[in-house]
């Protein structure tokens, strides 16, 4: 079966990743139909999920060698997904798997790619398919069209779409196909994956996120955001300035090449906002900043600022906190 | 095993202009050259070539420095070659002006076929003016080697290349027979500073420059895939609520009481 559209949705864990959702959602908005490609091994469940979005077509591709050990075998099985659905439009997610698969069988299939899209459309006159995203670190947005012939891919930024409510009721098509993964396919394999303890809650999932930047000018100051953090229920996070300092650990960097948040409340203490960074935080309901230079680019995208020296805003701030929640 | 590696650099944009001195000529559609801002070579492509310094302190071998272009500062892009790279080869043409990452990858692989031998390719894993992020992706699959994607760190082991690869938590131990491609991001670690001899003797080396004729680049390898419609400089958030008080301590309480009033604590 061939689809206008084809996205290749996730399976993590716990079951259909989040992201797959929001690429159906985005699919959806380009019209036409809209087939999910599911890669991995017992994808029943995770199919009946993805009906339940709304998609025309799940297309399962079942190995055992999709099991997570080695990138090329995903590779491998979506460029087979891709040449059965003979999509337009390929919508992939800003995730490992999505900008690794995605650019990979956009050439091989000769096809051109859009990085990090935030929002898609079609250009009214010739009906391209029209996605805009930020470059230059998100100094700018560019609208760019598929002209070029041959199918457009995209990957789409997380979050930048509302996953469909789903309904249980609906019901797709459900197509396996059969993916052959030779050895040869096999060139890079995972030997390890070395993870750090994750305290408290997860950043990306974090109501509330307190981020320290280089004017910190050190790892001690940390620990007064972890405390707020803590009081507040929330996660902490930092710019790449302050994780390459060595200060904390890189898993917490927010930004472009770092993580995306979205919480109720990001704090910012010491950081300037660079659009590389604000690239990670920018759809966070309110921003608040502690800043001591009043014209820094971070006030730009505040809802509330102090500009003033950390080191006798913040202990205040702390204790201010500290009673209001006790 | 002494191991032959190619850089691929590109120059760009300071990324930390100041925000004024970042314009778009709305007819072009193009980010205008900073007046009096010297571009630079892309950041992570130096965290590439400090990468490839360290493999070849390691177990020896070469280092060819390689860009695509249609105009190059050459002191800015002979500093990977005062970090200590052999040698440098620019892919420069008019053709090669503004291309998409297609494109782009097209030029390099072509390049690559002309440079011929080569153990490893280094890139940067995204580059700061389209942060497109998948012209390496598409090199490797032209180039039809091994893809290693966002490294921190390096190691070449016999005739395999060893990568811990940057993840959401930490990172994956990869691993792949040479030729492979691999990506570099910043995780690896700052990049040297050249010394005083390695500046002199950059000074002294002259590049190979190859046209796109020298590299049988038809202009149908050019064509661009992705067209841009617009190009505009974003809004900002909006109204900020600066809170003050009687000292910066005072601030910060009356920060707290104002963010209680506001329901956000
Ligand atoms: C391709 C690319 C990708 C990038 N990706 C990311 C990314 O994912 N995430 C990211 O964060 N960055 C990223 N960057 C880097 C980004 O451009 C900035 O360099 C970085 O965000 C700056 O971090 P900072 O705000 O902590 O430091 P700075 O810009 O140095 O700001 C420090 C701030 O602290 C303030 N300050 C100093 N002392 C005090 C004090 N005592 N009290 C209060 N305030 C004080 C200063 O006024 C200043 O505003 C990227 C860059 C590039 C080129
Ligand atoms: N014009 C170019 N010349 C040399 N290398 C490039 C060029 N464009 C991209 N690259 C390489 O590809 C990486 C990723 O770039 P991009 O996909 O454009 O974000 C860069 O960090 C470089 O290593």
């Amino acid at each position: 079966m061939t689809v206008d559209t084809l996205v290749l949705g996730e399976v993590g864990d716990g079951g259909l990743d989040p992201i797959t959702g929001e690429l159906i959602a985005a699919a959806r908005s380009l019209g036409g139909t809209v087939g999910a490609a599911l890669l991995g091994r017992d994808l029943d469940e995770a199919a009946r999920q993805t009906e339940s979005y709304g998609s025309d077509a799940v297309l399962l591709a079942e190995n055992p060698a999709l099991d997570g050990s080695s990138m090329d075998a995903y590779v491998a099985a979506f460029e087979q997904v891709c040449r059965h659905a003979e999509p337009r439009t390929v919508l992939v997610g800003k995730t490992p798997l999505g900008q690794n698969a995605g650019p990979r069988v956009a050439f091989r299939l000769g096809a051109a790619l859009a990085q990090d899209c935030i929002a898609l459309g079609r250009d009214e006159a010739s009906g391209a398919v029209v996605a805009e995203r930020p470059v230059y670190g998100g100094s700018a947005v560019a609208k760019v069209a598929f002209t070029g012939g041959g199918p457009g891919f995209i990957v789409l930024r997380g979050r930048a779409y509302e996953p469909p409510a789903p309904d249980p009721s609906r019901t797709a098509n459900v197509i396996r196909v059969d993916a052959a993964i030779e050895p040869s396919d096999i060139r890079v394999r995972r030997v390890e994956s070395v993870s750090q303890e994750v305290e408290g809650v997860r950043l990306e999932d974090a109501a509330v996120v307190v981020a320290g930047g280089r004017g910190l000018g050190g790892p001690e100051p940390f620990d007064r955001l972890r405390e707020l953090a803590d009081l507040l229920g929330g996660a902490v996070g930092a710019s790449r300035a302050a994780c390459d300092a060595g200060w904390v650990d890189h898993s917490l960097q927010v930004g472009l090449t770092g993580k995306s948040v979205t919480p109720d409340l990001y704090v910012t203490v010491g950081i300037s906002g660079a659009s590389q960074h604000m690239a990670g935080c920018s759809g966070s309901r309110n921003i608040v900043a502690i800043n001591r230079d009043a014209d820094a680019n971070i006030f730009r995208d505040a809802s509330y600022g102090v500009a003033g020296d950390w080191q006798k805003v913040l202990p205040a701030f702390i204790e201010a906190v500290r009673e209001f929640v006790s | 095993m002494p191991v032959d590696i190619i850089v691929c650099v590109k120059q760009v944009m300071d990324p930390e202009i100041p925000p004024s001195a970042f314009q778009i000529d709305p007819e072009t559609k193009r980010v205008r050259d900073a007046p009096g801002i010297s571009p630079v070579v892309n950041g992570f492509d130096e965290n590439a070539v400090e990468a490839a310094l360290r493999i070849r302190e390691q177990v020896g071998g070469t280092i060819t420095v390689l860009s695509v272009g249609a105009a190059f500062a050459m002191d800015v892009m002979k500093k990977p070659l005062s970090m200590g790279a052999d040698e440098l080869v620019l892919a420069q043409d008019d053709a090669f002006a503004d291309l998409d990452a297609r494109a782009t990858a097209r030029v390099l692989a072509s390049a690559i076929g002309k440079i011929g031998r080569f153990d490893l390719v280094l890139c940067g894993r995204q580059a700061s003016d389209w942060d497109n992020a998948h012209v390496p992706l598409g090199l490797a699959e032209l180039l039809d080697v091994a893809c290693l994607t966002v490294a921190q760190g390096i190691e070449v082991v016999g005739d395999g290349v060893v990568v811990h690869s940057v993840t959401a938590d930490g990172y994956d131990v990869i691993e792949a027979d040479v030729p492979a491609l691999v990506t570099v991001s910043n995780e690896l670690g700052e990049p040297r500073y050249p010394t005083l001899r390695g500046i002199m003797a950059a000074g002294r080396k002259r590049p190979t420059t190859w046209s796109a004729d020298d590299l049988g680049i038809e202009p149908e390898m050019l064509e661009p895939g992705l067209s841009i419609v617009d190009l505009y400089v974003p809004e900002s958030g909006g109204q900020v609520e600066m809170v003050e008080g009687e000292d910066e301590a005072d601030a910060g309480r009356n920060l707290a009481l104002r963010l209680r009033e506001a329901g956000l604590i």
